[in-house]
């Protein structure tokens, strides 16, 4: 009697269908396929923007429907970019050096293998030593779970000291405002073990992979990327779709109530904050492998606070507004900031659209936030007809529940 | 009679303010009790303390055939162990459908895995659908509440007081912006739930009060100031004093 998941919720079904067909798109479109009306370069940007679709579905659960700001998000994607990383960097060098050495009239030892890696790997900041971090970086089933374990961990800690001291609001956007950037700052120093502002590059080249074409792995990690967002919008719809929804919005609107009516918030609160940091963490895995470099400035405080723009924009609170902001806005931002749009002249003055495209998204936000809180999913329910409740009328009484002028003539 | 809750001897000052002073208040399983007192009498700092909301100075205050002391439980695990409160204003989830807030407060396991896992069986539904029935909201379930009138969210309110099965119901004053019509029905949602739990109501009106037919503590500056039936206290001239009179 209860009728299925898809059929309660047929936005997933929707989303998942024009996903498949983008990728199926793509895909026919690339080099690889051999009609080349999509280069390379511009498959792998489609391929990270769905990675930041994916972590923009996290923010809106967080956020949108859990109502809590946080402005740190970016650091758990950062975070899984790392783990990532270090193994391909790690297994990219080792081939190589491997590759050099072999040719040596003496075979190496694996001392002097380590110490050639080390040297290759941290030359850049002065060192060979691996620092402690790097411990399980030859293992890739290690560094694979470390890229769920650590943003998890670390938003577990985190977390628990946060929401148990009962830190809401704008108190909380700032405390994780402040851990982004204490992170970004740690990250920058060459002794913390991941290469200082160098950060870890050379990621594009898979291990083992050599023989095959760049316009073949990128397509390879855009379906990765599109399995992984659609996996994540599955389980997020899953999540929100069911009684864990129902008090994760009651959380978001009226935290006391919730808390008296028996659910302890905190735990609710943690369990949605380490659930989006996970899958942040995994869609930075996915994201960095793309974009071929990380390095600490990627985990800057404005990254995160950019997450939040495209979710505003996209529209809070539904999963396919925070995937529609975040493709939109980051799509738009990389063409203008690419500096393919070109200027105009004022006479006088000549508008660069580098320069002036933080200045439109700055006044977007505004106005999103000002005139339109739904944001560009809110033209959805324009087409479909669904209205949030409007009352007119002067209160007849001094509270906001109070009965309302029109109805109580009615 | 047995005691349900006990609060003995409890104050509590804000910045040097006291706003509860020494005050007793017994109340037993199935008992209706009115609480009534002028403004900043202590009403709402009472029922804050009984929830865990706020911590008294100084007292006790005892729970159930066990006497477990509340004053070290979270909000969560008292509302978990039987107090149900209902705020002054209607705090229901606007958002959200009326058959959904009435889900929400429905005694189940509170826990973040057992509600994620959580599957509506057919026993839940036909619960939410005799609650509704019992507040008048059949009609309504697949509304959303921030569409319901004043006197609607409040049913739903303690409609989902109800659902959580509490042994204990603090109302903060349930008939305020009400028609008559609408009193009448609260008062009889009420009496009926005192049958089998303890009922406590803030309430200002004394008409809604009388109707009640209830015991009546008076509160004053953060104490009791006299306990007995409505004749009783209203022929009291303290009350007559610092309440009635005015």
């Amino acid at each position: 009697m209860e009728r299925s998941f898809i059929f309660r919720n047929p936005s997933v079904l929707i989303f998942l269908g024009c996903l498949a067909l983008f990728t199926l798109g793509v895909t026919m479109m690339s080099e690889a396929a051999g009609s080349g009306l999509i280069s390379t370069s511009f498959v792998k940007t489609l391929g990270k923007t769905l990675c930041l679709c994916l972590v923009a579905i996290a923010m809106d659960l967080v956020w949108g429907y859990c109502g809590i700001l946080s402005l740190g998000h970016f650091a758990f994607f950062g975070l899984g970019g790392y783990m990532i990383g270090m193994w391909l960097m790690y297994a990219r060098t080792r081939d190589i050096v491997v590759a050099s050495l072999a040719n040596a009239a003496i075979p190496p030892t694996d001392q002097e293998i380590s110490d050639a890696i080390g040297n290759q790997i941290f030359g850049v900041v002065g060192s060979a030593e691996f620092p402690l971090v790097w411990a399980f970086s030859s293992s890739l089933t290690m560094q694979l779970a470390l890229v769920i374990l650590v943003p998890g961990l670390l938003a577990l800690v985190f977390g628990w000291l946060a929401f148990r001291s009962r830190v809401t609001g704008v108190y909380l956007s700032i405390l994780t405002q402040a851990m982004t950037l204490a992170l970004a700052l740690y990250l920058f120093q060459n002794d913390s073990g991941l290469r200082g502002n160098n950060g870890l590059s050379g990621l594009q080249n898979i291990p083992g992979a050599d023989a095959v074409p760049q316009s073949v792995m990128s397509l390879w990690f855009l379906w990765a990327s599109a399995l992984a967002l659609g996996l994540g919008y599955l389980l997020a719809a899953w999540v929100v779709s069911g009684k864990f929804g129902s008090v994760i919005r009651g959380i978001r609107d009226d935290e006391a109530r919730v808390r008296f009516l028996g659910y302890p918030v905190e735990s609710f609160k943690l369990f949605i904050f380490v659930l989006t940091a996970i899958i942040a963490g995994i869609a930075g895995a996915l994201y960095y492998p793309q974009a071929g470099i990380i390095n600490p400035a990627e985990v800057a405080p404005i990254a995160s606070i950019y997450l939040a723009v495209w979710v505003a924009i996209g529209g809070r609170g539904r999963l396919y507004g925070a995937v529609i902001g975040a493709a939109f806005v980051s799509l738009v931002s990389s063409w203008f900031t690419g500096g393919q749009v070109p200027g105009f002249s004022l006479g006088a003055y000549t508008v660069n659209w580098v320069d002036w495209w933080q200045v439109i998204l700055g006044l977007s936000f505004v106005m999103v936030t000002l005139f339109a809180p739904k944001g560009i999913g809110g033209l959805v329910d324009l087409m479909t007809g669904a209205r949030a409740p409007d009352r007119h009328g002067a209160d007849l009484g001094p509270d906001k529940g109070s009965l309302q002028e029109q109805e109580a003539t009615q | 009679m047995t005691t349900l809750l006990e609060v003995s001897g409890v104050s509590v000052s804000f910045d040097g303010f006291r706003a509860i002073n020494n005050l007793s208040f017994q109340i037993g399983p199935a008992e209706m009790r009115a609480i009534i007192g002028p403004n900043g009498a202590g009403k709402t700092t009472f029922m804050d303390i009984i929830t865990g909301k706020t911590r008294p100075d100084e007292g006790r205050v005892i729970w159930g055939e066990r006497s477990v002391s509340l004053l070290k439980m979270s909000e969560e695990k008292i509302a978990q162990a039987g107090v149900g409160r209902k705020f002054q204003r209607p705090t229901v989830f606007e958002d959200q459908s009326v058959f959904d807030n009435l889900l929400l407060a429905l005694k189940k396991d509170r826990s973040p895995l057992s509600v994620l896992f959580y599957r509506r069986s057919a026993r839940d539904r036909d619960k939410v659908q005799d609650l509704a029935a019992e507040i008048g909201l059949s009609d309504q379930l697949s509304r959303k509440s921030g569409e319901l009138s004043h006197g609607q969210k409040q049913w739903l309110e303690i409609g989902m007081l109800l659902a959580q099965e509490p042994r204990l119901l603090l109302v903060d004053e349930p008939a305020a912006g009400m028609t008559p019509e609408e009193r009448e029905h609260t008062t009889g949602i009420l009496v009926e739930a005192a049958k089998t739990r303890a009922v406590v109501v803030v309430e200002h009106d004394m008409e809604f009060v009388r109707r009640l037919n209830c015991k009546v503590t008076v509160l004053h500056e953060g104490s009791v100031l006299a306990e007995g039936s409505l004749d009783h206290v209203t022929k009291n001239q303290d009350v007559i004093d610092v309440y009635l009179g005015r």
